[in-house]
């Protein structure tokens, strides 16, 4: 029988063991599908946060390191530094890159780190069990705002990869998001350019995109999808929102 | 071979370069500024890579990350700085990374003052951060050990994948004095099987530090522990000083070490048989230094510059079978080798009947 379709080879046979309907894999698979395409799987360190994100160190195929909470963008510009000539790129939960990891992730990009950072924003701190996350929407709830986020004392979701299109060094930012075909299309085009700004050494890229959790959110997997749409789109804008003239021809 | 007049920080630098070093990363605060400068002018020229961090969190986890592919790495910073890396230093263990950490001690708590102190003790001997780990940490006493323990930290880092510390102080790191650039023997070669850096005709590697099994923990710490077992059983240092015939001994390390050198002279002098033991490993900790001497002594005192930290392990080492007592300097101010003297006579009344030395 003809083989129509395989694993990409940016994964391993391992099992994904994110709950149903995360989109999380749906991600790893993007990101490993564009390592296979640019044939870079054996040139590439990835960078493993603490979170859900952080069993993708299980998952691809390249080599992998674990940062602590926060840290991946710090340990990644050591890797890069260090192995200039190596692909690294940091898979980051938005607790990691947008709370704990803050002054990382506006460093890299202010000193135009020659990394890959994927932020991957589901609202909420997944793996502790759905607590608040800076991007937790207004009024949801969470175990940590079991009355709703309130602005007056929590303050509004911060819509972080606008803040990082800000910053010179970044040269590449785009929001994304994997409830559609169709936007799975368009993540997978914006993960890829971000690999390749860094393949041309232009300077720091993030892909920032929006995902599911069913487990913490508590509903079915095709609630989750519906309510990201509803909720999340109207409050990240997605697209690409900053690409300098380098990137645009590339 | 050559002789330079340097500050101490700057001879860290330049040990750092002549041992094969690539890559600093590092945040500025006084009295450890020199070595980030040092560097920056001089680390670059040879092939080399200087980044000033964000700060010491962003700084320790650059050399994590440097780390991880092999190549030699070092980080300096003072007091709160070295509190800030504390985690990325935990972490560093647990992925059992070569690397060096400068520590030129202020002292403290809080902010504190810039003169010389030895208040982080305990924080670089008994694991600063979480978890059950352990650093080699390295004392020099004078500019020569800066530039020479500073050496035997790479290879020492390199030898057991473990983080080594060098824990100097403001005192030494602003000082200037010659040093003998001596060349060191080609580091020897190490085990690198182990080193991410893209797996092009090898499986994939992780090196990570998390393990939800319980029993994969504790193999995990018993793996540690034998590696920690082995540098105690190995690696022990220390000078010891006229400790043959002592009846009372010194323990002191680092700037204070060399201090009660000129005590104890001045003691034989007397007729008082005083000795003096410098640990040069505070980790670990030269119990076989202090063990063998106990029988012979009536007396120790530990001199320190803090409230009395390492005097627990000398009093550990000695099974406290000797009095011990400690004399103390806090706040960045250093005792002058008359005052431990006169401490000691205080109160131990040495009869002073040991022959006399002019
Ligand atoms: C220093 C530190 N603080 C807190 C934690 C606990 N912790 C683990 S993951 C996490 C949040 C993860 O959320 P996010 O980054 O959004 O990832 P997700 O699980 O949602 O993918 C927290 C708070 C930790 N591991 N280390
Ligand atoms: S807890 Fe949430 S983010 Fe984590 S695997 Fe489950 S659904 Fe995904
Ligand atoms: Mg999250």
């Amino acid at each position: 029988m003809k083989k129509v379709f395989e694993r990409t080879k940016g994964l391993s046979d391992a099992h994904f063991t994110f709950c149903p309907g995360c989109t999380h894999g749906t991600i790893m698979r993007l990101i490993a599908e564009v390592m296979e395409e640019l044939n870079i799987i054996e040139d590439t360190i990835g960078v493993s946060p603490v979170g859900c994100a952080g069993f993708c160190q299980d998952f691809f195929t390249c080599d992998f390191v674990g940062a602590a909470h926060g840290r991946a963008q710090a340990v990644a510009t050591g890797i890069k530094r260090s192995l200039p000539d190596k692909m690294v790129f940091t898979y980051q939960g938005d607790g990691d890159i947008a709370a704990i990891g803050t002054q990382h992730a506006i460093h890299s990009a202010a000193r135009g780190e020659r990394i890959t950072s994927i932020m991957v924003n589901n609202a909420i701190y997944g793996m502790t069990g759905g607590q608040m996350a800076p991007t937790t929407l207004e009024g949801m709830k969470t175990t940590t705002s079991p009355f709703g986020r309130d602005p007056v004392s929590a303050g509004m979701p911060m819509d972080f990869p606008k803040i990082i299109a800000n910053i010179p060094g970044a040269v590449y930012v785009a929001s994304v998001s994997v409830d559609s075909p169709k936007n799975i299309n368009k993540a997978k085009k914006a993960i890829k350019k971000a690999f390749q700004v860094q393949q041309a050494g232009l300077g720091f890229a993030l892909v920032s995109i929006l995902s599911t959790c069913p487990t913490n959110w508590g509903m079915s997997p095709v609630d989750s999808l519906d309510w990201l749409r509803e909720n999340m789109l109207p409050i990240y804008e997605l697209g690409v929102l900053k690409e300098i003239e380098e990137v645009k021809n590339l | 071979m050559e002789k330079v007049l340097l500050k101490g920080n700057e001879i860290i630098g330049e040990a750092a370069i002549r041992s094969g070093c690539k890559l600093f990363f590092g945040y500025p605060i006084t009295p450890s500024t020199e070595v980030i400068e040092y560097l920056s002018a001089n680390l670059p020229s040879q092939g080399g890579t200087v980044l000033q961090a964000e700060d010491e969190i962003g700084a320790i986890n650059m050399c994590y990350g440097a780390a991880c592919t092999g190549n030699r790495v070092l980080t300096a910073s003072s007091s709160p700085g070295i509190s800030l890396k504390q985690e990325g230093i935990s972490y560093a263990a647990a992925v059992e990374l070569p690397m060096v950490l400068v520590n030129v001690n202020r002292c403290g708590p809080g902010l504190g003052g810039l003169g010389p102190a030895q208040s982080d003790y305990f924080q670089s001997t008994k694991g600063g951060g979480h978890g059950d780990y352990r650093l080699i940490v390295l004392a020099p006493s004078k500019a020569q050990e800066l530039y020479d323990y500073t050496m035997e930290a790479f290879d020492l880092a390199d030898r057991y994948r473990n983080p080594v510390m060098v824990h100097t102080d403001g005192f030494l790191g602003q000082t200037m004095e010659p040093v003998v650039l001596k060349d060191r023997p080609e580091a020897p070669e190490v085990d690198q099987s182990w080193v991410v850096n893209g797996c092009k005709g090898r499986e994939k590697r992780i090196l990570a530090s998390y393990s939800l099994t319980n029993e994969v923990g504790e193999e995990n710490n018993l793996h540690w522990e034998k590696k920690y077992k082995e540098i105690e059983e190995k690696e022990q240092r220390w000078e010891s000083f006229h400790t043959e015939d002592a009846e009372y001994l010194l323990v002191s390390f680092g700037t204070t070490g060399r201090i009660c050198k000129s005590t104890v002279l001045n003691a034989r002098k007397k007729g008082i048989k005083l000795g003096l033991i410098r640990p040069i490993t505070l980790w670990p900790f030269p119990v076989k230094g202090i063990r063998p001497l106990v029988d012979q002594l009536k007396g120790i005192v530990t001199v320190e510059l803090n409230t009395g930290q390492m005097i627990e392990d000398v009093k550990l080492a000695a099974e406290c079978k000797v009095p011990i007592h400690l004399y103390r300097r806090q706040g960045g101010m250093l005792p002058t080798e008359d005052e431990i003297l006169a401490y000691l006579e205080d109160i131990f009344q040495p009869d002073g009947s040991g022959e006399v030395h002019e």
